[in-house]
């Protein structure tokens, strides 16, 4: 064999081999929210206490969530102030208030059911996943909508939620917007509501 | 009142002239979350606060005793209460030009009023006459193209818009039905009581079905208002496009920038 026709042969077995792998290894977005909410709801109606069941969830959120980029996109404007410093501990800030409230709107529902029905491509970086919470004898059906990011198809990770049409990152970032406007734009506010959200709740 | 009247008449006609023209885009645009202002925010904390006073000490216990009235009752009463809403959503579905959903709403009231014992059941959803959505003067204005105006908050009704405060106005000046024959017109069949009392019932059976998402936001909300506020709005936006399609009402701008891995 020349060595020609070597780097022909070794060139198309790295190709075949590279398309196989990034095939096998992406996540299609309708199955992983299907996926991550089983997963939530196992843990839901698990026989374990409050707080080992807060602490699944928490970790249910760290590997499928974007905390950062939620963070980041509830900064709205503010997010080009900052300096890196000041980046790095809202970040940190953010991430401890987002497991904490996150936990505790999950944990408020004891059997919950959801089933996606529909996934629509807004373009390479985000997929919109359709789902719906089963009504049960006290709560009536609803509509949930997942924005999934899906930059790295096979690491996909959840930015948003829309319950009913509305949605969680918007109305937070409309939130901490209202923080540091009302204190004359000052970003500190914003960490002080934060950290005493974390350390009181 | 004459002059609250007065100014919320000028703001809506400025609102009107500003926006003639319009077409479906320049309605998304102008309902955005993010474009109404707060003018009055000082002012509407005061009177959220007030109306959290209000629904702790009465609004929220009701609701939670209503609670334990069996679930039968409480779908019932929910049921007619909705149906009684339909003589305020038909003459909105016409000045939308929704000829059919206008059809389809009226033949719902007629037969679930009476087939359905004053609304108490829902037997036209069982003759294909399916539950549509709720529209209102507010959502009218919204269609034709009216800007919203500043965000404000009611005493008591809560979280509106100098537009849908006008469309409230519009439900009391002969706008519905329902409140023209308990208490506008001298009616021999009914009494104003009527009209408050289903008016207090429709209240406190949202609030009822609600009262666990209110717990849970203001629990995890570092601002309440402000979190009221954007929720509003975001509704508001999505009724008046009348689009069940999430991407409608979606913006992208900001996702666009978020980088994080």
């Amino acid at each position: 064999m020349n060595l020609r026709n070597y780097l022909i042969r070794v060139s198309l077995i790295l190709f075949i081999s590279f398309s196989f792998t990034e095939k096998s290894l992406s996540v299609e977005p309708d199955q992983f929210i299907q996926s991550i909410a089983d997963e939530a709801s196992k843990v839901l109606i698990s026989n374990i206490s409050k707080e080992q069941k807060t602490e699944k969830l928490k970790s249910i959120a760290l590997k499928s969530v974007d905390i950062k980029g939620i963070g980041l996109y509830s900064l709205g404007s503010h997010r080009k102030n900052l300096s890196d410093d000041e980046k790095e501990k809202y970040s940190e800030l953010f991430k401890k208030y987002f497991l904490k409230s996150f936990s505790s709107r999950l944990s408020n529902y004891t059997d919950p059911k959801i089933n996606v029905i529909s996934m629509e491509k807004l373009n390479d970086k985000y997929t919109i996943v359709s789902s719906i919470l089963v009504a049960t004898k006290k709560t009536p059906e609803v509509k949930i909508d997942w924005r999934v990011y899906t930059k790295n198809s096979s690491k996909p990770l959840i930015r948003d939620l829309i319950i009913e049409g509305l949605s969680i990152a918007r109305t937070q970032k409309e939130e901490f917007n209202s923080v540091i406007q009302s204190n004359d734009g000052d970003i500190n506010s914003l960490f002080t509501n934060l950290t005493e959200f974390i350390n009181n709740n | 009142m004459k002059k609250i009247t007065i100014i919320l008449f000028l703001s809506i006609f400025f609102s009107v002239a500003a926006n003639a023209g319009s077409d479906g885009a320049n309605v998304l645009s102008k309902n955005k979350p993010e474009s109404v202002k707060d003018c009055f925010e000082s002012v509407n904390r005061g009177i959220f606060g007030f109306n959290q006073f209000l629904d702790n000490v009465i609004f929220e216990p009701v609701a939670r005793g209503y609670r334990y009235i069996p679930s039968p009752i409480r779908i019932g009463t929910g049921n007619a209460v909705s149906n009684l809403s339909i003589l305020i959503t038909v003459p909105n579905n016409l000045l939308q030009g929704n000829i059919k959903e206008a059809g389809v709403n009226t033949l719902r009231f007629v037969v679930n009023t009476t087939v359905g014992i004053l609304g108490i059941f829902d037997p036209a959803a069982a003759f294909g006459f399916e539950k549509k959505e709720k529209e209102d003067y507010g959502q009218t204005l919204g269609a034709w193209g009216v800007g919203p105006g500043c965000y404000l908050i009611l005493p008591v009704l809560g979280p509106s818009t100098v537009r849908d405060t006008v469309g409230t106005v519009a439900t009391f000046v002969g706008g519905d039905p329902w409140y023209n024959v308990t208490t506008r017109n001298d009616t021999s069949y009914f009494k104003e009581s009527d009209y408050y009392g289903t008016r207090i019932t429709g209240g406190i059976d949202y609030r009822a079905k609600n009262i666990d998402s209110f717990d849970s936001l203001e629990q995890n909300s570092i601002d309440f208002y402000a979190s009221i506020r954007s929720l509003y709005l975001q509704d508001r936006q999505q009724k008046i496009l009348n689009s069940k399609k999430i991407t409608d009402t979606m913006d992208d701008s900001d996702w666009e920038e978020i980088e994080s891995n």
